[in-house]
């Protein structure tokens, strides 16, 4: 028997992986030292289990355990990487070059330092989610001193070309930031192959802790420092104070272990059952995979079934825990603006459903996801005027409709 | 966000659904919203000799409240004069549904819709519009 409701949300949040919870437990109890206590063995004990965290994290990503400093997680890796680059490097220049398709973390925190000086350069993609690297390159003037482009989407799996950006980054002696939170653990990613100069990523996007994140930052060819934005004891080399989260740590050293050992396995499986999934839904008439197929992370994708609204759509798939880019699902009532930066229609966007596969996602249960998308979008074109009109034969551009 | 239980009820057995031939003098149709606010609401009345309501139909793109609204809504309307029908207010529909603030606008377009096919339905058996008298957006 399938458990429900059935878990295909893991862009949001992925489940611990039990394996990780073990090795964390003893950190919350008789291994409850402070890391930064240098005078007696509980110290010892905690400062031990970090600098071997740190070793974990540093194979994963192919950097030295000095170049990790831990934060509580991806938005405050990236709230670090890119006010401490512009408090840090303001006498070189103030321009940065970002992308409409990041996460909110590094949008509204540029829009903050807008209003600080910085010029911000929102580079918009192609209509396959990739950046155009010529256009990247033009955007470059004296005043850049950072280029922050995540890795892998987090709503539509597109994954970069991190490699040519950190070419062109390097050639013109710009830093080059990348949001990892989605692709670390996930796909293979080495800041010395890739060229990165900072990366964020996350815990709990990798079967670890919520809570608890990285900001690599490179200590050699360049050397690259940020200004911290929380001060105190002077912890991780003075760019991130505050006593460390231990059980946080030892846990996401733990993950990273893992993913080490399973990560290739992961996405060989899952690559396949997503495209199993997307495969049978496509099936459906007037359904459009969003995002580049050729560049993306094994486990996502997003799904538009045009004529029915997102949310709607969800209600209908009840037993399935994954999100939409629909407007009504958001406070804000505006649907997602990455798919809308892809230059989708906003009919389109409305329509959108995110599948995220994860570690624990199982044959089964994608079968039954398939069975339940299907049978919900027939059931909402059923009730959708749109989809009436549609197989009418109407043009809905053509109809005059009553905006409100 | 958790939905209310008379909106799932309305959502997973959806009354009214359906379509009537708009092209009959009986049949008003209220079309209103736009697929790129992310929600369409289509209500049609069939109103007899004596202005009243005989059946009631309804399509919509929508939330689930979206959804949910337009279903309450057609049941609301059977039986009624196209008098009594234009008191229905929103207000009701989201007391009815229990619906959260920022579902406000999907009752709002129900509302929408009836007053949009009650006019259809007046302008086609030559008589003239109600205005709206209050504006919503
Ligand atoms: C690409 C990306 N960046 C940043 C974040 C924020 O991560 P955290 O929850 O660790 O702050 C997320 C998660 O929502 C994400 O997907
Ligand atoms: S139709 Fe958009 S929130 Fe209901």
């Amino acid at each position: 028997m399938i458990k429900l409701p059935i878990y295909l949300d893991n862009n949001a949040t992925t489940p611990m992986d039990p394996r990780v919870l073990e090795a964390m437990i003893p950190y919350f109890t008789e291994k409850f030292g402070n890391a930064a206590s240098r005078n007696h063995p509980f110290g010892w004990v905690a400062e031990e289990a970090v600098d071997y965290a740190r070793e974990q994290i540093s194979k994963l990503i192919g950097c030295t355990e000095k170049e990790i400093i831990f934060t509580s997680g991806a938005t405050e890796s990236n709230n670090l990487a890119i006010k401490g680059v512009f408090e840090m490097y303001q006498s070189k220049g103030n321009h940065i070059i970002t992308l409409t398709t990041e996460h909110k973390a590094i949008l509204d925190t540029c829009h903050h330092l807008e209003k600080q000086g910085a010029e911000i350069t929102y580079l918009d993609v192609q209509a396959d989610g990739m950046v155009d690297l010529a256009k990247l390159e033009a955007a470059i003037t004296p005043k850049t001193i950072l280029i922050s482009i995540m890795y892998g989407n987090n709503e539509i799996g597109v994954v970069q070309h991190i490699k040519k950006i950190s070419e062109i980054a390097r050639k013109h002696g710009v830093l080059l930031h990348t949001d990892a939170t989605q692709a670390v653990g996930k796909i293979p990613v080495n800041v010395e192959t890739d060229g990165i100069d900072l990366m964020s990523f996350s815990g709990h996007k990798m079967y670890g802790p919520k809570g608890i994140g990285v900001l690599y930052v490179r200590r050699k060819n360049p050397r690259v420092k940020v200004t911290a934005q929380m001060d105190g004891g002077g912890h991780e080399r003075g760019m991130r104070s505050g006593t460390l989260n231990v059980p946080g740590i030892v846990g996401l050293g733990k993950a990273a272990e893992i993913a080490m050992l399973d990560m290739e396995k992961d996405a060989v499986r899952l690559s396949a059952l997503r495209d199993k999934l997307e495969n049978a839904l496509s099936t459906l008439e007037e359904s459009y995979v969003n995002g580049n197929i050729g560049s993306r992370l094994p486990h996502t994708t997003n799904i538009s079934f045009k004529y029915v609204e997102g949310e709607g759509l969800m209600m209908a798939m009840k037993d399935l825990a994954v999100s939409s880019g629909s407007a009504c699902t958001s406070a804000s009532l505006e649907p997602s603006y990455v798919l809308k930066s892809l230059g989708l229609n906003d009919d389109l966007a409305h329509s959108s459903i995110r599948f995220g596969l994860g570690r624990f996602t199982t044959d089964e249960e994608v079968d039954y996801a398939i069975e339940v998308t299907k049978t919900a979008v027939t059931k909402l074109r059923e009730m959708s005027p749109l989809w009436e009109m549609f197989k009418e034969g109407i043009d809905l551009d053509s109809v005059e409709w009553a905006e409100h | 966000m958790a939905y209310s239980e008379k909106v799932i009820d309305h959502y997973n057995n959806p009354r009214n659904v359906g379509t009537l031939d708009k092209s009959k003098n009986t049949v008003g149709t209220g079309l209103v919203g736009a697929p790129e606010c992310g929600d369409v609401m289509r209500l049609q009345i069939e109103v007899d000799e004596n202005n009243v309501i005989q059946d009631a139909k309804f399509k919509t793109f929508g939330c689930g409240s979206a959804i949910a609204s337009s279903s309450l809504a057609t049941e609301w309307l059977k039986g009624k004069s196209i008098d009594q029908a234009l008191e229905i207010d929103n207000m009701d529909i989201v007391e009815e549904l229990a619906l959260p603030p920022v579902k406000i606008h999907c009752s709002v377009l129900a509302e929408d819709a009836i007053k949009a096919a009650i006019n259809d339905y007046r302008v086609k058996n030559g008589m003239a519009p109600v205005e709206s008298e209050k504006s919503h957006h």
